[in-house]
């Protein structure tokens, strides 16, 4: 066999209909979903095989959105390089803020004052409330229903203005620095952030009573996009795509790092496997969110918000390499940063949950009707500029 | 010298038909106003604001935009259906209006068998969307208009069994009749004879305009714009307004059969059957915004397995009754 027809033949081409498996049938109708959809959510671009509305195969095709943010680490700096970790994800910034500064903190052996580490938490905590806040609107959105986001997006705006005033920015937040953060928190923040929570506990219950209960929306959910744990853990999936799948798994509490252990909360798990089971999984961490945004203001310890002496933008890392992981909205963020020792890293390897969660999605969605087919895609709450990097 | 004859008949009917494209012109932008502002005030904002007093005037502006946009024809698309079917759309609507009485001096042609006139053309409304479809060269269409006719002609058959339970009472189908054997109280109108009919139709009627929670030919999230993906300009405009007017003859119709038409408490006539009409219409509005999509074989099943048989036992329930007493 030539070269390339072996490789046409691994590749596959819905156009030409050359599969490595021949397709069951030769009646069905090829569409493209994306890269211009308004139920993909960015670029991705899913190619689908239809009959009918039933979905035979589905193929996920990316890379509309790769940025080629590893390679960048490669020509920058450890802190030259913080402002591309707010723009992996969109929607939770301070999450890969945070699992970049640990790589780097692991690599320098930087101590973090533990005023820090507690603004760290409180703010990491509210982003992941606006970031299942976004997911909650967009995926009810998907589902037919215009008016959910603007009430979320309500109560986001609240949480944007206030995460404002110590980073500076609304959306792609450059917030953490390797040993610490870069501005403390005043007054105004820690108020308005009192003020949220018995706010957003009025909210829930109108959601839950609006949304949640709906019968339609029920119908439209339940026991749609049934998981299995076993396809969870062959695609490596984490975070609330996981913890739906009935495995309480978090790295809060698996791996924990920062002060996260001193705090009392609880991972929501659901044994429904659907996608309403990943539904009620998300709008039950922004309650334990809150929860430990509360524990966590109330323990905030004195003293400086950056540890003297930490990295200036010409540090350079010692040798070696360093692997630190958070837990992001979407799931389980790695960072592996390996250093030879000069201003830039030598390589540096992102671990996106989105990429690990999307890839169970042409399994899921096989033998779906299309409608379904768009319920499970809202359901793993993808962030396309994130699978991509 | 003879002065030729014209019926005076004929006349009212080209006057009716004249009146009836400044309503239809009238109201399209008034519901495109209405439309927005429901929408703004159920999101927590204020709707259009920024043309004219309260945004009186973004309909207009609206109208505008559409006329003034090219007029695109994907390629490969058959160019006499692609252009048919907004028209074959739009067209039947001016007659609907003719039979409807909105008051007794207010109908266009008083037609003998109106009901079944009215049910008649708006079957052609599913034709257009199934020759948008089919013609525009685009899957997303083909499948919003293969979901349209299976939701149409589906919705047809309880939404004219509710109706039918109704016309057994009444014993006619000429809808001024239907409206003179109603009272002026809301107590004598035949949502109260027949309330499970009148909730069998408003489902029906939403589900037969295409409204959310049944707006499946052409669900955004699902299909991008389904059967009118690839209409622009004023090609999507007539569909538009083919759909509000749709909406506005389902309303009508349901004012005239389950609510009183044009009688009401202490004075009857025109203002009362816009009263009802237009508090129809907000309902309907309301749904969209409130609302999720269902899925298409809820869809379906929703009316074979609940209001078909529903219909039927109520006709027949109906039928008994009226052989009794």
């Amino acid at each position: 066999m030539t070269r390339q027809a072996a490789a046409e033949q691994v590749a596959g081409d819905f156009y030409t209909r050359h599969f490595v498996e021949p397709g069951p049938r030769e009646d069905t109708l090829i569409l493209n979903m994306g890269p211009q959809h308004p139920s993909t959510h960015g670029v991705l671009r899913i190619v689908l095989e239809l009959d009918g509305e039933y979905i035979l195969r589905a193929e996920p095709v990316i890379g509309y959105l790769h940025r080629m943010h590893e390679k960048m680490a490669e020509v920058k700096t450890c802190l030259q390089y913080m402002p591309n970790m707010g723009r992996v994800d969109y929607l939770h910034p301070l999450a890969w803020n945070w699992a970049f500064v640990g790589a780097v903190e692991r690599l320098g052996e930087i101590e973090v004052p533990e005023r820090a580490e507690y603004i760290r938490v409180i703010t990491v905590e509210l982003n992941r409330i606006t970031s299942h806040l976004v997911w909650w609107g967009a995926y009810i959105l998907d589902l037919g229903a215009f008016t959910p986001i603007m009430y979320a997006f309500d109560d986001r705006e609240y949480l944007l203005d206030l995460l404002q005033i110590p980073t500076g920015s609304r959306l792609t937040y450059s917030f953490f620095r390797p040993g610490g953060v870069s501005t403390d928190l005043t007054e105004d923040f820690l108020k308005g952030v009192l003020e949220f929570i018995p706010y957003f506990r009025s909210r829930l219950p109108m959601y839950k009573d609006l949304v949640t209960d709906n019968i339609i929306l029920r119908k439209r959910i339940e026991e749609v996009g049934v998981i299995p744990l076993e396809v969870c853990r062959r695609y490596g999936a984490t975070g609330p795509v996981l913890r739906g799948s009935g495995q309480p798994y978090d790295v809060r509490r698996a791996e924990p790092y920062s002060v996260y252990d001193r705090f009392d909360f609880e991972i929501p798990t659901d044994e429904k496997l659907d996608a309403m089971g990943r539904y009620r999984v998300r709008v039950a961490e922004m309650e334990q969110s809150m929860r430990i945004i509360e524990q966590a203001i109330e323990g905030l310890p004195e003293g400086p918000h950056i540890v003297k002496g930490a990295p200036k933008p010409k540090w350079k890392a010692p040798k070696g390499e360093a692997y630190f992981a958070v837990e992001g909205a979407r799931g389980k963020i790695g960072v592996h940063l390996v250093s030879s020792g000069k201003a830039n890293p030598y390589r540096l390897k992102l671990r996106s949950p989105t990429f690990s969660n999307m890839s169970l999605f042409a399994e899921i969605a096989r033998g779906t009707l299309l409608p379904d087919a768009v319920a499970i895609l809202g359901s793993l709450d993808l962030v396309i500029p994130e699978i991509d990097r | 010298m003879s002065i030729p004859i014209i019926p005076v008949e004929l006349i009212r009917i080209i006057v009716a038909l004249g009146a009836v494209g400044a309503f239809v012109g009238l109201n399209g932008l008034v519901l495109v106003y209405v439309e927005r502002k429901v929408a703004g005030h159920c999101q927590r904002r204020p709707g259009p604001f920024e043309v004219g007093p309260h945004g009186l005037l973004t309909p207009l502006a609206d109208a505008l935009k559409l006329v003034g946009k090219q007029l695109f024809m994907p390629t490969g698309a058959d160019p006499w259906l692609f252009w048919l079917a907004p028209i074959v759309s739009f067209l039947p609507v001016l007659l609907l209006f003719l039979p409807i009485p909105f008051s007794p001096v207010l109908t266009g042609m008083e037609v003998h068998l109106g009901i079944l006139f009215i049910l008649a053309f708006s079957g052609i409304n599913v034709l257009a969307l199934c020759l948008a479809g089919w013609g525009s060269n685009n899957k997303w269409a083909l499948l919003g208009a293969g979901r349209a006719v299976a939701q149409s002609v589906a919705y047809e058959i309880p939404l004219l069994l509710s109706l039918l339970a109704v016309i057994f009472m009444v014993g006619s189908l000429n809808l001024s009749e239907i409206v003179r054997s109603q009272g002026s109280w809301p107590w004598q109108w035949h949502i109260c004879t027949q309330p499970l009919a009148f909730l069998i139709y408003f489902t029906c009627a939403v589900a037969e305009v295409n409204r959310n929670p049944f707006d499946l030919p052409e669900a955004e999230s699902e299909l991008t714009a389904g059967f009118h993906t690839e209409y622009s300009g004023m090609a999507f405009g007539l569909f538009f307004l083919a759909e509000y007017m749709n909406m506005i003859i389902v309303c009508s119709i349901a004012t005239v059969v389950f609510l009183g038409g044009w009688q009401g408490p202490f004075f009857s006539g025109a203002l009362w059957f816009f009263a009802k009409m237009y508090a129809l219409l907000f309902i309907i509005i309301w749904f969209r915004w409130t609302y999720p999509r269902v899925r298409f074989n809820q869809l379906l099943n929703i009316n074979w397995k609940w209001l078909l048989p529903l219909g039927l036992a109520n006709l027949l329930v109906t039928a008994f009754l009226m052989k009794i007493f």
